[in-house]
């Protein structure tokens, strides 16, 4: 293993840490963020320039500010971080955590069982746009088009649901 | 003139749809108008064709008219295609020419119906499937329209079903030959796997090569078929019940036409059949039986259309004999001249039935001699055809054609068939002295019209000289008929003892309406005499109709009761309960907390990739 | 770049995974839901692309792109109902409310 790819997979794990125990929103979408731009910095290491691009710019940068928005839109102050704290407490955390930590053991030995053998052609530099956009717009095309159609049903669904935001029903 | 065919079948059809999605709205001038014209073109077509078929070029071959491919899957291929060659032209004339007659009469017949429009689709449906039954040339099509007669002739036996007899006569009728209908159908899948065709002329040149037991099976099926359709023993109880219908339908359906399907059949594919003389002579022992059997149950009857119904199944009986016998010429005969007379007689009996307000019991009625004489005559002119009198009548001599053949196979049969001729006579004349002599017990009304009077009077000419078409050397010799089949059916074998076959057969009729003279010519003789045993059990139809009671209905009735909780539906209805108490189970889970489901869907995962890994 | 690499990114994926997981599960709070989510959906990518790396193919790429795709109509989907939760009274965002299909 490298050294900046453990420094970087340390922060995107210790920054996804932080995420989910945070009790004030505006500070878990902060350590989300620098989880997002460790990772991007994981996928530049492995040789993904353009998936480190998209994800600092679509993901850090699109999809982070519409939760920004949501968090300011819906207002959250003192007293949700009081609650949000009553709602952490040991009990809930047990359980869970234990489910957790049998999975990540699971997944850890399959990934050390499925990559045991020795790597065939990693040595050829990085992935650039060009390929990963000849690969997208060729034998992908149908799943590029799903996509869309999913994004679309995604934007009509909002739309719909958030249509009577304000209007109380009856 | 092949563009002419598929007119003969698509006239009587495009009537029944005009009248079917007129729903009945059509004045009864109109549909009768409509059904007329539909009909004559029908009819007329058919002789156009018949003429330029006969004169044309290749009149002894076939015409071919493949109308569209239908089915082509792995190696069997079937098209929609019309063949018509002498013989398939013998019988779309009579569909078609005596289905005109009895159609024009039964406007007439109906017309004061209020379901008559109903009536007319039902009859000209029935005339299509019948013209298609005849004129296909591939089994499948064939089957078609033999289910379509079928579907027809229940719903027209049923017309009137409000009343619960007669739907009960329907519902006979189709269960029993159904029966048929599925022996036909399985002989057809036998063909179709064995011969890879069902194609009538693939068929005939590959069932030589094919495995004898197989083809022995599939003629033996396709006769069951036939005989249930022709209301042969021992499937032919629904006959005497069928008579529910109205007249013309018993005219049309149960005696000219549906019922003699079977004969073509069977004559259609007399070379399969030569290959199995068992069957053959299967066959021909049904056919003897028959006619024994229904002369006897005939000769007690009061219902004169039951009188009729029996006699047809009889006279069936010799066509059925005659195949067995191998005289296909003389079945196809038979075939003709009885669908003249009795077509005849029943319309006949129809028109008396409606001068006598609907009395069908033949002791209630007599004496009617001066008040229909038109009638009477046509009545007189069908019985003698039927009972065959000699020289005169068509009957004889195609009964004679017959007997000839019967005698040269085995003598027995020749025996059989002379004792139902005897038995005919009897039986029919039996029927024209107590209706037309003796005392007046009912009163005649009305008049019969015109439009009934002419095609009596047209089917009673030909009832008189149809036979004159076909007289054995003996008397003169004149083969129209036979040449006329003979490229499709094979030469007449030479046969012997004609002459005192003949004489026999000509003297025996003439006793038996003597002694029908005789015995009920004065006094109409007392219905009493019916409370005698014998004769009671004769009505009954041997005690078939009872015997089938005890062996099938009431089993069946006491399964049906047995199971009335239905046990297998029980075995679903714990299914049901076992799966609703899972649900039940499973629905505990369901606490509607994102959160469980989501850490469920986490253990589901950790199950999965330990499996996997 | 070093052979390990991969196996090691893999690694990470997992945790960040498990991590997700944890969240989803733990926090009753509809919007750290969603966010735990956006973590899952990256520790997924992150496998793609560690998994492309591996064979040197293009393919692991364009399954991110696509992963973008679907995080980002998730995320509009599941955020409208944030809102809506909170302009119909239940400003809590307490996902254990909303249990009215239970079974």
């Amino acid at each position: 293993m490298s050294i900046p790819l453990a420094i970087y997979g340390l922060v995107a794990v210790c920054a996804a840490a932080m995420v989910i125990t945070r009790t004030i929103a505006v500070h878990a979408l902060v350590y989300m963020v620098a989880t997002l731009l460790a990772l991007a910095c994981v996928f530049d290491t492995l040789g993904a320039p353009f998936a480190a691009a998209l994800e600092v710019i679509v993901y850090a940068g699109a999809i982070m500010v519409l939760f920004v928005f949501v968090v300011m839109m819906v207002n959250l102050g003192r007293p949700d971080q009081e609650r949000e704290k009553s709602w952490l407490t040991v009990g809930t955390w047990i359980v869970p955590a234990l489910l957790a930590l049998i999975l990540l053991c699971t997944l850890l030995f399959g990934a050390s069982h499925v990559t045991a053998d020795p790597m065939p052609m990693a040595a050829g530099g990085p992935i650039g746009p060009q390929a990963v956009g000849l690969r997208l717009y060729g034998p992908y095309l149908l799943t590029v088009e799903l996509s869309s159609f999913l994004l679309l049903a995604g934007l009509v669904s909002a739309f719909h649901i958030g249509r009577r935001i304000g209007e109380r029903q009856e | 003139m092949a563009a002419l065919l598929p007119l003969i079948i698509l006239c009587p059809l495009a009537v029944a749809v005009i009248l079917l999605l007129s729903r009945g709205t059509m004045p009864a001038r109109a549909t009768c108008g409509l059904v007329g014209v539909g009909m004559g073109l029908c009819a007329l077509f058919g002789v156009i064709e018949a003429v330029t078929f006969l004169n044309g070029p290749d009149s002894t071959g076939a015409l071919h008219v493949v109308l569209w491919h239908w089915i082509h899957v792995g190696g069997f291929d079937t098209s929609f295609a019309l063949t018509l060659d002498r013989l398939s032209l013998v019988m779309m004339l009579v569909v078609s020419c005596i289905g005109f007659l009895i159609l024009v009469y039964a406007c007439s017949y109906m017309r004061d119906d209020p379901d008559i429009a109903r009536f007319f689709v039902y009859m000209n449906l029935f005339v299509a499937s019948m013209l298609l039954l005849v004129l296909s040339s591939d089994m499948i099509a064939v089957y078609f329209g033999w289910e379509g007669v079928g579907v027809c002739s229940y719903l027209l036996i049923g017309f009137w079903y409000h009343e619960t007899p007669n739907a009960n006569a329907a519902r006979k009728a189709f269960v029993v030959t159904r029966i048929g209908d599925a022996l036909f159908l399985v002989a057809l899948l036998l063909l179709a796997t064995g011969v890879g065709s069902l194609d009538f002329n693939a068929v005939i040149q590959a069932a030589p090569h094919a495995p004898h037991a197989a083809i022995t099976l599939a003629t033996l099926l396709l006769l069951g078929g036939a005989v249930a359709k022709s209301a042969q023993l021992p499937l032919q109880t629904w006959l005497p019940d069928a008579m529910a219908g109205p007249t013309p339908v018993s005219a049309l359906i149960h005696a000219a036409t549906m019922v003699t399907a079977g004969v073509y059949l069977i004559a259609r594919l007399h070379a399969v059949f030569l290959l199995t003389p068992g069957v053959m002579l299967l066959c021909a022992v049904i056919g003897f039986v028959t006619i024994l059997f229904a002369a006897g149950s005939a000769l007690v009857q009061t219902d004169i259309k039951r009188v009729l119904a029996y006699s047809t199944m009889s006279q069936l009986g010799y066509m059925y004999m005659a195949l067995g016998c191998g005289a296909w010429q003389g079945a196809m005969f038979h075939l003709v001249t009885h669908a003249f007379f009795k077509a005849l007689l029943f319309m006949a009996a129809g028109s008396i039935i409606l001068r006598v307000h609907h009395e069908q019991d033949i002791f209630k009625m007599g004496g009617l001699r001066q008040e229909m004489p038109g009638v009477f005559w046509a009545f007189i002119a069908g019985s003698a055809a039927l009972a065959g009198l000699p020289l005169i009548t068509a009957g004889y001599f195609s009964k004679e054609m017959i007997l000839t053949s019967a005698y040269n196979v085995a003598p027995l049969f020749w025996l059989g068939g002379i004792l139902g001729a005897f038995l005919t006579s009897i039986y029919i004349f039996r029927c024209v002295f107590i209706t037309f002599w003796g005392e007046a017990r009912t009163h005649a009304h009305g008049r019969t019209g015109i439009v009934q009077a002419v095609p009596l009077a047209i089917l009673g000419v030909l009832a008189i000289i149809g036979g004159w078409m076909e007289v054995p050397d003996s008397l003169g010799s004149v083969h129209i008929f036979s040449n006329l089949l003979s490229p499709v059916l094979g030469e007449l074998p030479e046969e012997h003892g004609g002459a005192v076959l003949l004489l026999i057969g000509s003297i025996v009729p003439l006793i038996g309406v003597s002694l029908a003279w005789m015995l009920w010519k004065p006094t109409g003789r007392a219905p009493e005499a019916l409370d005698q045993p014998l004769v009671r059990v004769l009505r009954a139809d041997w005690g078939f109709d009872a015997l089938y009671d005890v062996v099938f209905v009431r089993p069946y009735l006491a399964l049906g009761r047995l199971n009335r909780n239905d046990f297998i539906d029980r075995l679903y209805d714990l299914l049901a309960s076992v799966t609703q108490f899972f649900g039940r189970a499973f629905g505990l889970m369901q606490t509607g907390q994102v959160r469980r489901y989501a850490a469920w869907i986490a253990v589901g995962t950790v199950l999965a990739l330990c499996l996997a890994v | 770049m070093n052979p390990g690499d991969p196996i090691a990114a893999i690694a990470i994926a997992s945790i960040l995974f498990v991590i997700g997981l944890l969240g989803v599960m733990v926090r009753r709070n509809l919007l750290f839901m969603l966010i735990s989510v956006e973590i899952m959906l990256n520790a997924a990518a992150l496998a793609f692309i560690a998994a492309g790396a591996r064979w040197h193919a293009a393919d692991g790429q364009v399954m991110f792109l696509m992963i973008i795709a679907y995080a980002a109509a998730e995320a509009a989907v599941g955020l409208a109902i944030v809102l809506r939760m909170h302009a119909a009274g239940r400003g809590t965002l307490d996902a254990d409310t909303g249990n009215r299909l239970k079974g």
